[in-house]
């Protein structure tokens, strides 16, 4: 018999043997973190708008504590080839990015880099890094600011035009550590939660939904973290459950109280665009590693937060709860993870059908 | 108008009854369709290769039984391996021709097996023997069974569950309804689509002779709204005589999923390890439907199928009709071969397909398709730590909780995870399909399966 040509296809180079599915959805965890950091890049704007080039310094100290620890503690088994550790899937940015906008303007720098570093260093490294973590590290970060400076966190600058230069420092943010902050000129303000709480003064809307308040950097502009948060829901970056329950309860308790005594307690709306709600709503309480996994379980975690940040804010001895209310939520995600499973399919049918 | 009221009434009415049929399926995800590579392209019959290879075990079930020894003589259809038992399947001679050899041979799952080695005749016209076409009209039940056993039905959606069990319900559950699967929702497969365009009489020959066979009354062809011309022919070629619907589905995977198909067409829910059977219903994929038909119309068994070639790393993508047993080798080199990128080759479509390493491994009855992919649209190896986003929880069309499952599976905690309904994962991919992470959650879950069967196996 004489030999026959066999057709060979070709192969240029090795087969990839792999397990199905060998298609991939286009979002990745990088993908989904660095556009949350996109997301916040109007909000920086608007911080620095309002309190000049301290909010710059502020959230760059913060961004920079938390990327440098997780550059220098954190691993990333699953990306070795990346330069950039474990940096490069954008979490850490997000922590120091928020942790800076949850303080004040006048904050001294120090004070801001030690937090990014806590956050990133015991928030979540401790935990094992990204995906371990159980409560929200940049609130994390927040809290442990809260309790080693009380003076530094709670040391309100006013917003732009309050008559001083937009160029000027909101504060001695150049402080040298551990050494007493000098007292500088600039103008402070009380938060409409300080001026509600211990001086029963209300604060107008309009300012409260624009931002020209006092308070922490990126908690004030309430509209423009909406419209952040709406782009992202949007993109799918985000679980809108969670914002829209927490609101939603806000509101609601709110409304329901300010009926009862209009003159003791103030209304929906002061409650929802005062103070750290929107950013917390929006940007502390969505981040998915600290939330429950299930969207029923996103429905309770939203009303859990929103009846506690109520609770703490009227009844409470401190102006504000959004953190604590977070965090206790965050303790309680493996609890509510566990409590709403998911119904399986053909599981009803199962139970109605059986003896 | 009184007049556009009554049109807008009418239309609504008319939507109304589209949809009432239509019930549709929860989560599920959307990955690129990539038909239009093949979806256009007639059926082609391929030449015969100069060597055919049959396993054995081609159907789920016991592998068949030989009936042939080395050195003989075969014409295409002859029976090489009979049917052991019940559950178990016959295969037949794809290709006249010498048995050379039978021996192990590498088998597209990735094991080996028994197979029988086929030179095909040259010159030959591969023309069957005349044989006996059985006539459905005088046959019993238990007859059409055994027709359709001795012809080597299988069904050719991927799992080839052999046809004949599947005409043979349980006798406690009623059947009323016959469920065609024209879904087709795997990427870049074309295979049941260029089937139900230029085959739609045998589709309803098929559907028919089933409906015959289980005595049922109603029979639905589910086809996703993607192949408008599918619908159109099988709408037109529709029997008067018979109730059957041809019923257009949302483009959703995995629509195909024999579960979610019947939630689909009827709104009925299979229980957790339950059979279709179980809410009366029976569901057959299209070309199994039509190779029915070939069989009660030619006589011929299964002997040859339609295959897609298709995916960006073949270099001339074609809808074919091949003889089962065609060597991948063959069947990528009548298709101008692999392009330089090509990196990874399946049977099957890109979410539940088989990659196969090895070129000789031969088209079974069930190979719906051969899909060659890209370098650059292979996954990544890379994968970071589950960050609980939930995106698998809304697309797990079994409702289960994929990210738990995960973290289950990577501890080694196999109890832990049938107790959270593992054995209800049938592994459509749509949970890797969108995480963000990358983790390889449908592999896990694979492996956790076969680890479980192994625990058992092992206690008893």
């Amino acid at each position: 018999m004489t030999p026959v040509a066999r057709p060979e296809p070709r192969v240029a180079r090795p087969l990839v043997v792999a397990a199905s599915p060998h298609l991939k959805g286009r979002d990745s965890v990088p993908t989904i973190m660095w556009n949350v950091v996109g997301s916040l890049v109007p909000i920086i704007a608007a911080a620095t708008w309002f309190f000049g080039p301290s909010a710059l310094f502020v959230i760059g100290a913060s961004a920079l504590g938390a990327l440098g620890t997780e550059r220098v503690l954190g691993r990333s088994p699953s990306s070795p080839r990346s330069r950039w550790g474990s940096i490069a899937d954008g979490s850490a940015a997000i922590t120091g990015i928020l942790l800076g906008l949850t303080l004040p303007a006048g904050m001294p720098l120090w004070m801001a880099f030690i937090g990014g570093a806590f956050a990133i260093g015991f928030g979540k490294l401790l935990f094992g890094g990204i995906g371990y973590n159980i409560f929200n590290p940049a609130l994390l970060g927040r809290a442990f600011l809260m309790a080693a400076f009380p003076v530094a966190t709670t040391t309100w600058p006013a917003a732009a035009g309050a008559g001083a230069s937009w160029w000027s420092l909101r504060g001695d943010n150049f402080a040298l550590p551990l050494l007493t902050a000098r007292a500088t000129d600039a103008i402070t303000a009380a938060t409409p939660l300080n001026l509600m709480k211990f001086e029963h003064k209300g604060t107008a809307l309009l300012d409260l939904v624009l931002g020209t308040t006092g308070g922490s950097l990126g908690e004030t502009a309430g509209l423009l973290i909406l419209l952040c948060g709406a782009y992202l829901a949007w993109r799918g970056f985000l679980n809108w459950r969670i914002p829209a329950s927490i609101l939603a309860t806000v509101a609601a308790v709110a409304a329901l109280l300010h009926s009862i005594d209009a003159g003791r307690y103030p209304s929906a709306s002061f409650m929802l665009f005062s103070g750290g709600i929107m950013l917390g709503a929006v940007y502390m309480a969505t981040d998915p590693v600290t939330a429950p996994v299930t969207n029923a379980g996103r429905w309770v975690f939203g009303v859990g937060v929103g009846l506690l940040v109520v609770v703490i804010r009227i009844w409470g001895g401190l102006p504000e709860g959004v953190m604590y209310a977070i965090l206790l939520m965050n303790a309680l995600v493996p609890f509510l993870n566990r409590a709403t499973q998911p119904r399986v399919f053909g599981t009803r049918v199962a139970r109605e059908g059986a003896p | 108008m009184a007049e556009a009221g009554a049109g807008l009434l009418s239309r609504l009415a008319r939507s109304a009854a589209r949809r009432t049929n239509a019930f549709g399926f929860s989560h599920g995800v959307h990955p690129p369709e990539h038909k239009e590579l093949t979806a256009h392209l007639p059926i082609r019959r391929m030449p015969f290769p100069e060597e055919v290879v049959l396993p054995l075990r081609q159907h789920a079930g016991k592998p068949a039984k030989l009936v042939v020894g080395k050195g003989a003589h075969v014409e295409r259809g002859d029976m090489l391996a009979a049917a052991d038992g019940w559950v178990s399947s016959p295969v037949h001679a794809s290709a006249s021709g010498w048995v050379t050899d039978i021996d192990w041979w590498p088998h597209p799952d990735g094991s080996m097996c028994t197979a029988v080695r086929l030179a095909v005749e040259r010159y030959s016209g591969q023309v069957a023997r005349p044989r006996m076409v059985p006539d459905w009209h005088g046959l019993s039940q238990a007859e059409v069974l055994r027709a359709v056993q001795e012809a080597g039905v299988v069904g050719l959606g991927g799992a080839a569950f052999p046809t004949h069990v599947k005409l043979a319900p349980p006798k406690d559950a009623t059947i009323d309804t016959v469920v065609v699967n024209g879904a087709e929702c795997e990427p870049y497969l074309t295979t049941d689509h260029r089937t139900m365009v230029e085959y739609p009489e045998r589709v309803h020959f098929g559907l028919r002779i089933m409906m015959h066979a289980l005595d049922v009354r109603r029979g639905i062809i589910g086809v996703e709204r993607n192949k408008p011309d599918a619908i159109e022919a099988l709408e037109r070629t529709r029997p008067a005589d018979l109730d059957v619907t041809v019923l257009p589905l949302t483009v959703k995977y995995p629509q195909g999923a024999e579960k979610m198909l019947i939630r689909s067409v009827l709104g009925r829910e299979v229980a957790s390890g339950k059979l279709p059977a179980s809410v009366g219903v029976i569901v057959q994929n299209v070309g199994s439907v039509a190779t029915l038909a070939e069989v009660f119309e030619t006589g011929l068994p299964l002997v040859e199928r339609i295959v897609t070639v298709s995916g960006r790393g073949v270099q001339r993508p074609a809808n074919l009709l091949v003889p089962v047993g065609t060597k991948l080798r063959d069947l990528l080199a009548f298709c101008g071969g692999l392009t330089d990128d090509a990196a990874l080759v399946l049977f099957g479509g890109p979410m539940m397909g088989l990659p196969q390493g090895n070129l000789d491994v031969p088209i079974l009855k069930g190979t719906t398709g051969v899909v060659v992919l890209t370098h650059d649209e292979v996954r990544d190896q890379q994968s970071f730590a589950c960050i609980h986003c939930g995106r698998c929880l809304d697309a797990c069309p079994m409702f289960l909780n994929p990210s738990l499952l995960g973290e289950l599976a990577k501890a080694g905690r196999h109890e832990e995870m049938e107790a959270a309904h593992l054995a209800d994962c049938m592994l459509c991919g749509s949970c890797s399909y969108v995480c963000p992470s990358n983790i390889p959650l449908a592999q896990l879950f694979q492996a956790s399966k076969t680890a479980l069967r192994r625990q058992k196996a092992a206690g008893q």
